[in-house]
């Protein structure tokens, strides 16, 4: 382990004489109101590199490279580009200045065309149609160059989401950009997805194209960038050559002290079958499949692990049996059936059961981030006779005092019942969120995406209770996109995608490549002709 | 971390916007040729310099308690009401229906049984939007102003096919009976040896106004429903998750909406004309609108605006008579504090936002 | 009913869709855009009374119309102001617009001509003049063809022919240039044309000036079809064209459609005081109401389903 402290190598690996600077960022601030967002940033790119930005939630990555990209103005600061000092005010200038970036939500217009997308902003002219003429010749051909094949005329919401990032990236290819800023670019995709993103990254390094890959995943840093700058809550912490770091050494940089990269756990104790569900199809509102006859269960003291890129129906899976969602099969718990679509399928009806919930989006579900934090602890839970004074009236000044000895146990700082929930970090919002759930001494425990959006400092604790809920025999069905997490929490492992489960793994008995062969839908295992034709 | 107080959000926005609102009423005022002060002046004058002017302006303020407190119930639900007017009018309807049924012995009792006549047409008419809203998606801003026209077109119709005086020559039901007549401030006041003025309309739906006001309170920041109707408001996917149904909460505010809105028939219909005029809510329902948006949808914001709108109604018509500037100047005014208050918000945040912000970083430093 | 009766109804059917035309398609640019407009009554209702007070001080309708389409503008840009510029509502901003016309145009319109907010009566050039096109009379002869030309697509104002005409153009405008894809696409996910390098602020400002103009041509039309201004004359037609505008599903085309039956439902609601079929007699406050009750079914998707552009109603900001 080497021992590197925050205060770091100051100094960036010295360039090669032979390749210039593409990007050079000097003393970069920005805030937001009362949040410092980037801190007085330096940074270096060489031309042809690529070269990776890892921090955690938060850390500022976006922001900075929204900054280069003219999506935001810096307070402060200047940029050069190959050397020469450039004013970049809007997305245009960055345009200009040869940069192109891959958001990390895709910026496309959903009922237009690929071609439509590819030439909005970039027209020749003020017709339409010589320009969309000009822009498929040349869109064939930039995607022989790069393998980046897509149906010119295929409609964006039609297709997966690897093709529609392959249609951001020809965006920014079209636009003649030399430099590539990709934010988070893996979160929706499958290894295989990922591995073949990569190879085009490299390609378009050894046409001489600079590279900036936003991440929070070590591996990828490790795998593919030349070098990489680590940042914290908005500031630079160090740049160094990937070849001369290692995982330890950048996570230790990510969060300024030594991280337990391991959960640690004793064996499972599984008693009997908590949740049974056979044969489980979702349809969604818009009349796709997204769940298709699925069967699993998870027994008392067990942590069940769906694996899967995200978008593969583990949502709506959370949501069937959170009761808000409609789905067709039979779910049993502790033996008794479930109503899946009449009058007692909703969130009360599924509490009342004893059926808890941490669900995958805390922003857009597990809280409401206008209320005060008392409020927010008795939601979903608010017709609970402890928290009412009469028929009528809520005791409001009960559920303030039971918040405030709930956050205290969570350890949720600041420690205030009052504040609204959108001034706590992350981190500290989850915890409100298990504070309510996990106090209500629950069969089972749905809990998706538990440390997304979440501090290192607040993983740890996290994952150590819901191990400890574990313990007390409770079931649990955990959904995490990261395998990492998967991994080390899970007893036991599904895999799902396109709305199957492609397998069922032990921890010890697999590892991250098979279960990202079968995130991708291949099967190579023994269990392979049950689920394979699937 | 908040960027302002607490205070200033609550109390200082909304006053700098109406102060805005009126420096241009008062510019307005200037540029068509009067002095805004001699208006002042003779609009609070005319609005609280006497006790008939000061029952006008109970009697409008109750007008607008109600279609204000209809405005912002539906509000916390993040669902726009703008069919106030039309509901105002279907209450209109179903108050005139109980005066008309049977002879009322007592106005004691023809109250209660027109409130619930009131409340329940109003509601019955905003529930249509409101299904048509939570089953079928159609956007309620749209359907509740198409229910405006329709409700105009619908009573209008009733009006003058079966409640209309045969024989006369007014498009208006026949007056209600004594029964049916509500007690007025000038009643009410002059057993406490107050003289209050016989003219004025004010009566003592000003007093259920206020209940109502109070009502609001309790139902939104005590009670499960208010929680539900909150929550859903402001996140409708989170209130999904917490087993908060969607359809339910949409159409019980929206009738709650339509409910108050039907309400203030007892004070127009009931308590002022006694009987269903053409056109009865004179605009009161856009006027909650107003109101609604100036109290921050809470009940003592929504009371304290709903007085000045009524104070700028009764002054009003005080300046058509003496300064010979239309009643319409009201709705200018209307105008501008919609504006202000309500779509112009953050040119007045931002600015306060910043300055906030210099003043901690200069305590700090 | 005989065939001139028919040809009459269709001729007051094309008088009255005109200013609904104009105000739809007024609509549609801006809300295409994403900016959903319930102030067009009041940019309409400003339009009106502008043009109905300027024409009648020049003499000139011509003149009347500039000033119509500079009042519109001028509300068009309050509104872009409110709902681009700091990011308001834009529902309530178009609200405001429209109490804020409602009544200025009183209070302005009483201080200039003390008639209670009316405007003198237009006459001569004050008016848009009938264009006859040609052989319309010498064609009128003509049996079926002849008083179809003559009465129903002969002789009316320019504003009609600029408003029929302005449909190709939007559809052109909209669907073969690069302004039109820019413009759809900021209705759509104004942050995607944000990040392709193009102003959202400037694009839905245009939307709103295009908006602006439409609506005070329509508005001038309103006034010289009545010969002068009447307060509150719009009488809720930016609304009926609002309607109108979710019926054709915010598309050229069937705009022209959708405001010609709603002009057809108004012509013959002016005409015929009730409708009797057999012992059923229509009343006319339900021919009234006709058009918002088939707006309230069309919104209700039970006649096909009416998909507004993704992002109207919404301000832009950027996520952070």
């Amino acid at each position: 382990m080497v021992s590197t402290t925050s205060q770091g190598r100051q100094t960036p690996a010295a360039p090669p004489a032979s390749e210039p600077l593409a990007i050079e960022l000097r003393g970069i601030s920005k805030a937001f109101g009362p949040v410092q967002a980037n801190k007085d940033i330096n940074i270096s790119v060489h031309k042809g590199s690529i070269h990776g930005i890892i921090g955690e939630n938060g850390a500022g990555k976006s922001t900075l490279m929204s900054i280069l990209y003219g999506f935001y103005k810096a307070d402060s600061g200047t940029i050069l580009i190959n050397g020469k000092e450039v004013h970049i005010t809007d997305s245009q200038a960055a345009i200009s200045a040869g940069i192109g970036m891959v958001f990390q939500h895709f910026k496309l217009i959903e009922n237009f065309t690929v071609l439509e997308n590819v030439v909005l902003g970039a027209e020749d002219g003020r017709l339409l149609r010589p320009s969309l003429a000009k822009a498929r010749k040349l869109l064939k051909k930039l995607s022989d160059e790069y393998e980046l094949s897509v149906d010119p005329d295929a409609l964006i919401e039609d297709l997966s989401v690897g093709h529609q990032q392959r249609v951001e990236i020809l965006k920014a290819l079209y636009r003649q950009a030399d430099i590539l800023i990709l934010d988070e670019p893996t979160g929706v995709l499958t290894p295989a997805e990922a591995d073949h993103l990569f190879r085009i990254l490299q390609g378009l390094k050894e046409q001489g194209k600079t590279i900036i890959l936003i991440t929070h995943k070590l591996r990828e840093i490790m795998d593919v960038t030349d070098s990489v700058s680590v940042m914290r809550r908005g500031e630079m912490t160090d740049t160094v050559k990937t070849a001369e770091t290692s995982p330890e050494e950048l996570a230790e940089l990510m969060v300024g002290r030594k991280v337990l990269l391991e959960v640690n756990k004793a064996p499972a104790t599984p008693g009997a079958p908590v949740l049974e569900v056979e044969n489980l199809t979702v349809v969604d509102s818009h009349g796709v499949t997204r769940v298709k006859g699925i069967d699993l269960h998870v027994r008392a003291g067990e942590i069940l692990g769906i694996a899967g890129v995200a978008g593969n129906g583990q949502t709506e899976l959370l949501e069937v049996l959170g009761g808000y969602q409609n789905g067709t099969g039979t779910i049993r718990l502790k033996g008794e059936e479930l109503d899946l679509t009449g009058s007692a399928s909703d969130g009360q009806s599924r509490r009342a059961r004893g059926i808890a919930h941490v669900p995958e989006d805390r922003h857009d579900e597990g809280l409401i981030l206008e209320f005060s934090a008392w409020e927010n602890i008795i939601f979903g839970y608010h017709h609970d006779p402890e928290y009412q004074k009469n028929a009528l009236i809520m005791d409001n000044a009960k559920i303030k005092k039971i918040a405030r000895e709930k956050m205290e146990r969570f350890d949720t700082r600041p420690l205030n019942e009052k504040l609204e929930a959108k001034s706590f970090s992350g981190g500290n919002q989850q915890k409100i969120v298990l504070a309510r759930e996990i106090e209500r001494n629950p069969d089972l425990l749905l809990i998706g995406q538990p440390t997304r959006g979440v501090d290192i400092g607040a993983i740890e604790f996290i994952h150590e209770q819901i191990v400890a809920l574990r313990d007390q025999g409770k079931a649990i069905l955990l959904v995490s996109v990261e395998l990492d997490e998967i991994l080390s929490l899970s007893d036991r492992i599904a895999v799902m995608f396109d709305g199957n489960i492609m397998g069922e793994r032990l921890p010890s008995e697999t590892d991250e490549r098979e279960l990202g062969m079968l995130m991708a839908g291949i099967n190579t295992g023994a269990d392979a002709a049950q689920t394979g034709g699937a | 971390m908040q960027a302002m107080p607490k205070w200033a959000d609550a109390v200082l926005i909304p006053l700098i916007s109406i102060l805005l609102a009126f420096f241009f009423s008062g510019l307005m005022i200037w540029a068509i040729g009067k002095d805004p002060v001699v208006a002042i002046q003779t609009m609070i004058q005319g609005a609280f310099g006497s006790t008939n002017g000061i029952g006008y302006t109970l009697y409008y303020t109750t007008n607008f308690i109600f279609t204000g407190l209809a405005i912002a119930v539906a509000y916390h639900a993040r669902l726009f009401n703008i069919g106030g007017e039309g509901q105002v009018m279907l209450g209109g309807l179903g108050v005139a229906l109980v005066c008309l049924a049977i002879d009322w012995p007592h106005w004691a009792l023809a109250l209660p049984a027109a409130m619930i006549g009131g409340a329940v047409f109003g509601a019955a008419w905003a529930f249509i939007p409101a299904y048509l809203q939570a089953k079928r998606g159609s956007h309620i801003v749209i359907t509740t102003m198409m229910f405006n026209f329709i409700a105009s077109a619908f009573v209008g119709y009733i009006l003058l096919n079966y409640l209309k005086v045969p024989g006369s020559m007014s498009t208006e039901s026949a007056g209600f009976s004594a029964g049916a007549h509500l007690p007025t401030f000038h009643e009410m006041l002059a057993p406490f040896g107050i003289n209050f003025s016989k003219n004025a309309p004010a009566n003592i739906s000003f007093l259920i106004a206020l209940l109502a006001a109070f009502g609001f309170w309790v139902l939104i920041w005590k009670t499960r429903l208010g929680y539900e109707i909150r929550s859903f408001g402001a996140s409708e996917t989170a209130a999904k998750y917490a087993g908060i149904n969607p359809v339910r909460i949409t159409i019980i505010a929206m009738m709650i909406s339509g409910a108050l809105c039907g309400l203030m028939a007892i004070n127009n219909v009931m308590g002022e004309a006694e009987r269903l005029i053409d056109n009865a809510p004179e605009g009161a329902g856009f006027i909650g609108i107003a109101v609604a948006l100036m109290g921050r949808n809470h009940p003592i914001g929504i009371v304290l605006a709903a007085l000045l709108f009524g104070f700028l109604y009764q002054g009003g018509a005080e300046l058509t008579f003496w300064e010979a500037i239309p009643r319409e100047l009201i709705v200018v005014i209307q105008g501008l504090v919609i504006m202000f208050t309500g779509a112009l918000d953050n040119m007045v945040r931002a600015p306060l936002e910043k300055l906030f912000l210099a003043l901690r970083k200069t305590k700090e430093a | 009913m005989d065939y001139l009766t028919i040809l009459q109804i269709l001729d007051s059917t094309v008088r009255l869709a005109t200013p609904l035309l104009l105000t739809c398609l007024a609509g549609l640019f801006s809300e295409r855009a994403g900016i959903v407009d319930i102030g067009l009554e009041g940019k309409l209702l400003a339009a009106a009374f502008m043009s109905g007070a300027v024409a009648y001080v020049t003499g000139s309708i011509w003149l009347g119309l500039l000033a119509g389409v500079a009042a519109s503008l001028a509300f068009s840009m309050l509104h872009g102001l409110a709902s681009i510029t700091f990011k308001g509502d834009q529902l309530i901003s178009g609200v405001a617009l429209n109490f804020l016309a409602a009544g200025l145009t009183v209070v302005i319109g009483q201080s200039w001509f003390a008639l209670g907010g009316r405007t003198p009566s237009l006459s001569g050039n004050g008016r848009f003049g009938e264009w006859n096109l040609p052989f319309s009379d010498a064609w009128s002869k003509i049996p079926v063809f002849g008083p179809t030309y003559n009465e129903l697509i002969s002789g009316h104002t320019a504003l009609t022919y600029i408003a029929i005409l302005a449909v190709p153009v939007s559809w052109w405008v909209l669907y073969r240039t690069r302004f039109g894809l820019r413009l759809r696409a900021v209705g759509e996910n104004p942050s995607a044309v944000d990040t392709a390098g193009v102003s959202v602020v400037r694009l839905r400002y245009l939307a709103l000036v295009i908006a602006g103009v439409l609506c005070g041509l329509a508005g001038t039309y309103l006034a010289s079809l009545a010969a002068g201004f009447v307060k509150d004359m719009s009488a809720g037609r930016g609304y009926i064209a609002l309607a109108a505008l979710i019926f054709a599903k915010w598309r050229p085309w069937y705009a022209l459609s959708a405001t010609l039956l709603f002009g057809l439902l108004e012509a013959i609601g002016n005409r015929y005081q009730s409708i009797a079929i057999g012992d059923f007699v229509i009343p006319v406050q339900f021919m009234q109401a006709l058009p918002y009750i088939l707006t309230v079914v069309i919104l209700a998707g039970f006649i096909g389903k009416a998909i507004p552009p993704r992002a109207g109603g919404t301000p832009y900001v950027k996520e952070r």
